[in-house]
């Protein structure tokens, strides 16, 4: 049962992860890019411009998701003192880093043709940023720090930190007056989102995700190999 | 079932977290004022001490009919349904600046009911949908 977690073991299973996502991303990204770009209508105000919509959404969604996680895994690990979860954590930084960037991006080219400018200071777009800095600075500290005890520590510690920033990025269209536009897509409630607008955004939204796991998938396994230079028998 | 370090660590977490959390609050809550991205039309009218020389931003919808433009720029009502601010603008409007739509205006006031803007940004609200649906709406 334990030989199951040697790293050789992983390694060869999520390689057969890696080699199934490979194998549908092509096909789902080309079939999602066609109902995204060519069949979905255009908004009924902005027009085509809402089509960058299907990127951002999912992104933005992805990069507190990524952070989340972290959050999640650091505070365990602190706990139980797991170290696979950073190294899993390690993979999972720059993934979330990409995609909330990636969110800004298209958000600013969102909104220059629609509010009028690239970017404001508003609640939503200042958290934003916060959280991109967040990453920033966890990324660092795996590469500046090199003494273990201490990384996990500083690692866990800026992890919270910036959890308390994912609440205060969901909740700021409704606590504050900001120029960002309420959610559109609420849990229980219908949702604002016209249907055939809905299908593309979710397809985009599992393609963004099978692109983020091919990352992580080689920055673990990059790790892993760390792992068994090392030579450490179990994760 | 948990030893003491495991017990010891749940609790120093749970306990800097709360910290955090109680921490974070107290900015945001004297924060409170300047975090709101505009004013409505109701909140400058409530206010006592306002500023006339300040820059500030004024929020709400464009109300229906109100936009009066010429060759010199734009002028129209700003409303939250209880309050209205008139606005003056000399420049061009975005897009999507339309009656019935959400509008921020940046600029100056001149006094409670009268509003000097230098930059209009469209505010979009959260709703999509094709062009056939808004007219099916419609009728």
């Amino acid at each position: 049962m334990f030989n199951f977690f040697s790293p050789t073991n992983i390694f060869l299973a999520l390689s057969k992860v890696q080699k199934f996502i490979n194998s549908i991303f092509f096909p789902i990204l080309i079939v999602s890019l066609v109902f995204a770009l060519i069949l979905s209508p255009a908004d009924h105000i902005q027009g085509d411009a809402m089509r960058i919509m299907y990127v951002h959404v999912p992104s933005a969604w992805l990069g507190l998701a990524c952070f989340s996680a972290i959050t999640v895994l650091s505070i365990s690990a602190f706990i139980f003192k797991i170290k696979n979860f950073f190294y899993i954590n390690k993979s999972l930084a720059p993934i979330g880093l990409f995609f909330t960037f990636l969110a800004i991006v298209t958000g600013s080219l969102w909104g220059e043709p629609t509010w009028g400018t690239w970017w404001v200071w508003d609640a939503r777009l200042t958290s934003m940023m916060v959280l991109m800095f967040f990453y920033i600075i966890y990324i660092l500290c795996f590469k500046l720090i090199k003494k273990e005890q201490l990384l996990l520590k500083i690692s866990s510690l800026i992890a919270i930190l910036g959890a308390i920033n994912l609440p205060i990025i969901k909740y700021s269209v409704d606590w504050w007056t900001t120029l960002h536009q309420p959610a559109s897509i609420k849990f229980g409630v219908s949702n604002s989102i016209h249907s055939s607008m809905m299908l593309p955004l979710l397809s985009m939204l599992l393609v963004l995700l099978l692109y983020g796991a091919l990352i992580f998938l080689m920055k673990y396994k990059t790790e892993i190999i760390r792992i068994k230079k090392k030579n450490i028998k179990r994760l | 079932m948990l030893t003491k370090k495991v017990k010891n660590r749940i609790i120093f977490l749970i306990a800097t977290i709360f910290i955090f959390i109680i921490s974070i609050f107290f900015v945001l809550k004297s924060l409170n004022e300047s975090i709101l991205y505009f004013h409505t039309p109701t909140e400058i009218n409530q206010k006592k001490n306002l500023s006339f020389e300040k820059k500030m931003r004024v929020g709400g919808m464009v109300k229906k009919k109100s936009i009066l433009s010429d060759s010199k720029g734009v002028q129209f009502i700003i409303t939250d349904l209880r309050n209205e601010i008139i606005v003056t603008y000399s420049g061009t409007v975005p897009n999507l600046f339309a009656e019935g739509k959400g509008v921020i205006a940046e600029g100056k006031l001149k006094d409670k009911k009268f509003f000097i803007a230098d930059k209009i940004l469209a505010k979009h609200d959260e709703n999509y949908m094709p062009p056939e649906m808004k007219t099916n709406l419609e009728n």
